[in-house]
């Protein structure tokens, strides 16, 4: 999986020039590779900033606490719940999307897409679709940890350590992706997708 | 039998899904779009006194405050959860009083806040209780069933078998929680209404709004074109799209409104808590001659909404003398609704409960049981099924799962500290079907075009019409773009009842079918200007079939049992199905699948507590009320059985929506019984039930 560079924050957000200067703040979130500047309400999340200023409504918005995934996207590589990160704290993170998600592999021109989505659709790993967007950022991420070695609840820890990477089994993908809930119960297939992903 | 090799086409708008190209009602923000958010009320009765918008009015971006004082005014409806903000009554905590509306989301969030109401409360009653003196029997229970029926002479024939069970099984309140809040954008211009709605039917929105705002229907469009779950709390307007029309309406700006997740326990609806005594007579040999299936349950003030519970009992078993009730209070509570297999869901829970409970009394093995009591005609109706495999169900499920190696001694199977346990309950769902129209469109370059406003909740609708259209017209379904989701096309029922496919499918199919007829007496040349077919479905539509319609299935659960925490695992789940033929199988064991899931929620983690003390419902977010999650989900299969039935439709298909929940609950409750010896009469099984 793509990594990023730690941003350079040494700068902080900017002070907006509008007379509300205690409520407002400049950032600038690179959103897919390309940097985006806005001035946003300091209570605005990631998820807001994305959704309502940037137009970009793949990350869904299903409990706006934290605990439904489904607006995972990745901030500096890293899978996170964009409804709980102010943006304002944000400044210069680097944010890939689902929209973004088909380039982290290689120019997404023709439409191409991630082998994850793909895998999505030729599995039905998805009903609805709405906590598909955070179900398959999600995915990149556990990839990612897993590959790095990071251990879950139910990795085995009895011969020391795991040294990456961690083998993604059916329990590892299952608990690893408990932290996005589908109500359609399309869970077998999102596990089939990320087995054939992975396999 | 089955199993259908070849998975079936792709979902359609997969590629839009994966992408996060497909939007969703709250993904249009229209420009100069302002937010809104709702004031629920904090009392669970009695009436606003005043409302002080004045520190709400402050917040920077702060657009207007509606209450009922300065609401737009609606236009009566049926259904009175839609007229929002009209008076100064509080029928139940969660209501809503007011709605702020800012130029930003955080402002009318801070908004809301800010919003001081105050209230005269009065004494409330949200306790119900068997003996409540507020208990009557509907002549209705939801979906039109006669609320009270009586067969023979129950009394006697239950106190002369020789076996008897009489047991009562309690339930919480479930709610559906779809992934997507209920949203709405709302934008009027030159009076005429703009909404894109999280609905699962644009045209039953539309005529609502129609009717609330007291305009013509013509000049409101709704559309509804991919919808996030319902689960059947989407099935009939909610309050987002009206709030969000009025607030549109008062301020002069579109308005979008998503309903806060922890707003939703109280205002979308939900399956009410139920109470089922159910009371079997049967011989030695397991055959019942007498059975009892009475539901006690709760409404609001607001609207009578009646858990058809009782009804399962009508149809699944040989029952000579039945009595199956229902009987409900009006409480002061939120409005129930429908909840994916209203009735089915709640009443197999109890009646697959009583079937096991009689498995044991008589030592017959539950399927046995099951297969012995089957039956060639409804028992209520007397009509003969168009058809009915719950035995080859039940047989094949039995087979597949392994079921023949059981133990039937509870308590007989443990590995370490585990438990293990098997059960088994039926499935059953009724066909229904409703007329729809449609259109069928051949361009001059010879590309096909259907237009119907049909709902894709996450079931596949778009795909499985693309199918039935492309097979009606003999081309390859890349030839035909089916467009659903907009209350601009051919009028159509909702997504619900499992019938979607059925009423949908039998409008394109007649359109497709008329137009190639058209095309024919063109000598197969398409004019230039293209040709174009409307069918409705009204005349084809049999009122008063001679038969009963039901799919059937089975279902099989393996469960392990911590015997020192009490925490229980479904290792496995199988079902089996009998509903027609399965038009993509992809989609369709998907479907089927993932009601199995909800099923496994509705056994071990679902529960909305209602809060007597405050008239409302503690689970009020998904932290707390429990769906399951990847983890909790491990071996489930879904199979079906090739069934061949010529009184349904053109495609023969029987709806699969909703009967995967059905069943599921009571096939782990008894494999739970079987693996401790520990009959728990109450959903959800939790850990400290077992204990007790």
């Amino acid at each position: 999986m793509a990594t990023h560079p730690a941003p350079d924050r040494s700068t902080g957000p900017g002070r907006s020039g509008d007379p509300d200067r205690t409520t407002t703040s400049t950032v600038t979130l690179r959103v897919n590779g390309v940097p985006r500047r806005l001035t946003l309400d300091n209570r605005t999340t990631v998820l807001d900033a994305l959704r309502e200023h940037l137009d970009l409504t793949g990350a869904k918005k299903g409990c706006d606490h934290g605990q439904c995934g489904a607006c995972t996207v990745l901030v500096d590589g890293r899978r996170t719940n964009s409804c709980l990160l102010p943006a304002v704290a944000h400044d210069g993170a680097e944010i890939t999307t689902v929209e973004g998600l088909a380039e982290l592999v290689g120019p997404a021109e023709g439409g191409a897409l991630h082998p994850l989505q793909q895998a999505f659709v030729d599995r039905d790993g998805f009903q609805c679709g709405y906590c598909t967007p955070g179900q398959l950022c999600s995915a990149v991420g556990a990839i990612s940890e897993a590959a790095a070695g990071h251990p879950s609840y139910v990795t085995s820890l009895t011969a020391g350590p795991p040294g990456p990477p961690v083998p993604l089994s059916p329990d590892e993908i299952r608990e690893r992706m408990s932290g996005n809930l589908c109500r359609c119960g399309a869970y077998p297939n999102i596990v089939g997708a990320i087995e054939d992903v992975t396999r | 039998m089955s199993t259908t090799s070849t998975p079936g086409p792709v979902r359609v708008e997969g590629r839009e899904k994966v992408t996060g190209a497909a939007r969703y009602a709250a993904e249009h923000t229209p420009p100069g779009t302002a937010y809104a958010w709702p004031v629920p009320a904090t009392i669970a009765r009695g009436r606003v006194v005043s409302v002080d918008a004045g520190r709400a009015m402050d917040e920077p971006g702060a657009l207007a405050v509606l209450t009922h004082e300065n609401a737009p005014r609606l236009k009566d409806v049926d259904d009175a959860t839609l007229l929002l903000l009209q008076n100064d009554r509080v029928p139940h905590r969660g209501w809503y009083v007011a709605l702020a509306v800012a130029r930003s989301l955080e402002a009318a969030r801070a908004m809301a806040a800010a919003v001081r109401v105050t209230y005269a409360a009065e004494d409330h009653d949200a306790v119900l209780a068997p003996d409540h003196p507020g208990l009557y029997v509907p002549d209705e229970a939801n979906g039109g069933f006669p609320g009270s029926r009586e067969r023979g002479d129950f009394d006697t024939a239950y106190e002369r078998a020789a076996v008897r069970v009489d047991a009562t099984y309690t339930m919480a309140g479930l709610h559906n929680h779809p992934m997507e809040p209920h949203a709405a954008t709302a934008r009027w211009e030159d009076d005429r209404l703009l909404a894109y709605d999280s609905s699962q039917g644009a045209t039953t929105v539309q005529k609502t709004l129609a009717a609330l705002f007291g305009t013509d229907k013509e000049r409101i469009t709704v559309v509804s074109e991919h919808v996030g779950g319902g689960f059947g709390s989407k099935g009939t307007p909610r309050p987002q799209v009206v709030l969000a029309a009025m607030a549109a309406r008062h301020t002069g700006v579109p308005v979008k409104l998503a309903l806060p997740r922890a707003q939703l326990a109280a205002v979308v609806g939900h399956r009410p808590p139920v109470i089922q005594r159910v009371r079997l007579g049967a011989g030695e040999d397991g055959t019942i001659s007498a059975l009892a299936h009475e539901v006690i349950t709760q409404t609001s003030t607001v609207r009578q909404f009646v858990e058809q519970a009782a009804t399962p009992s009508r149809t699944m078993y040989v029952s000579p003398h039945s009595r199956t009730t229902h009987r409900v209070v009006a409480l002061d509570v939120p409005s129930p609704s429908w909840m994916r297999a209203p009735g089915e869901a709640s009443g197999m829970y109890a009646l697959e409960c009583a079937m096991d409970e009689l498995a044991c009394a008589t030592g017959v093995d539950p399927v046995e049981l099951r297969v012995r009591n089957d039956t060639a005609t409804e028992p209520d109706s007397g009509k003969p099924f168009s058809s009915r495999h719950l035995v080859e169900c039940l047989r094949e499920g039995a087979r597949r799962f392994g079921w023949h190696e059981r133990d039937p001694r509870p308590r007989s199977r443990a590995e370490g500290r585990h438990l293990i346990g098997t059960g088994v309950a039926s499935s059953c769902y009724p066909v229904y079907v409703s007329a729809s129209s449609a259109q069928a469109r051949v361009d001059g370059d010879g590309r096909f075009s259907v237009r119907v406003n049909a709902t894709d909740i996450g079931t596949g609708a778009r795909t499985v019409l693309t199918q039935i259209a492309a097979e009606a017209l003999a081309v390859p379904m890349d030839r035909v773009a089916v467009e659903i989701g907009s209350s601009a096309l051919p009028t159509a029922p909702l997504a619900g009842g499992s019938c979607g496919t059925a009423s949908w499918g039998w409008a394109v199919h007649k359109a497709c079918r008329a137009l190639g007829d058209l095309i024919g007496e063109h000598a197969g040349t398409v004019p230039a200007g293209g040709l174009t077919v409307t069918a409705d479905t009204s005349d084809d539509i049999v009122s008063e079939p001679p038969q009963a319609k039901s799919s059937f299935g089975a279902q099989f659960a393996e469960v392990r049992v911590d015997a020192d925490t009490g925490e229980i695992r479904v290792s496995r789940l199988l079902g089996v199905f009998a509903t027609g033929r399965i038009l993509n199988a992809r989609t369709g064991r998907s479907q089927l699948v993932g009601a199995m899931v909800m099923g496994v929620g509705m056994a071990l983690l679902e529960s909305s507590t209602l809060d007597t003390r405050f008239g409302d419902f503690a689970e009020r977010d998904l932290a707390s009320y429990h769906v399951p999650a990847c983890a909790d989900i491990r071996d489930i299969e879904a199979h079906w059985i090739d069934e061949h039935d010529p009184h349904l439709n053109p495609m023969g298909s029987k709806g699969i929506g909703e009967i995967g929940i059905v069943g599921t609950a009571a096939a782990i409750a008894n494999a739970v019984h079987h693996a401790t010896g520990v009959r728990v009469r109450d959903l959800p099984l939790h850990p400290e039930k077992l204990l007790a």
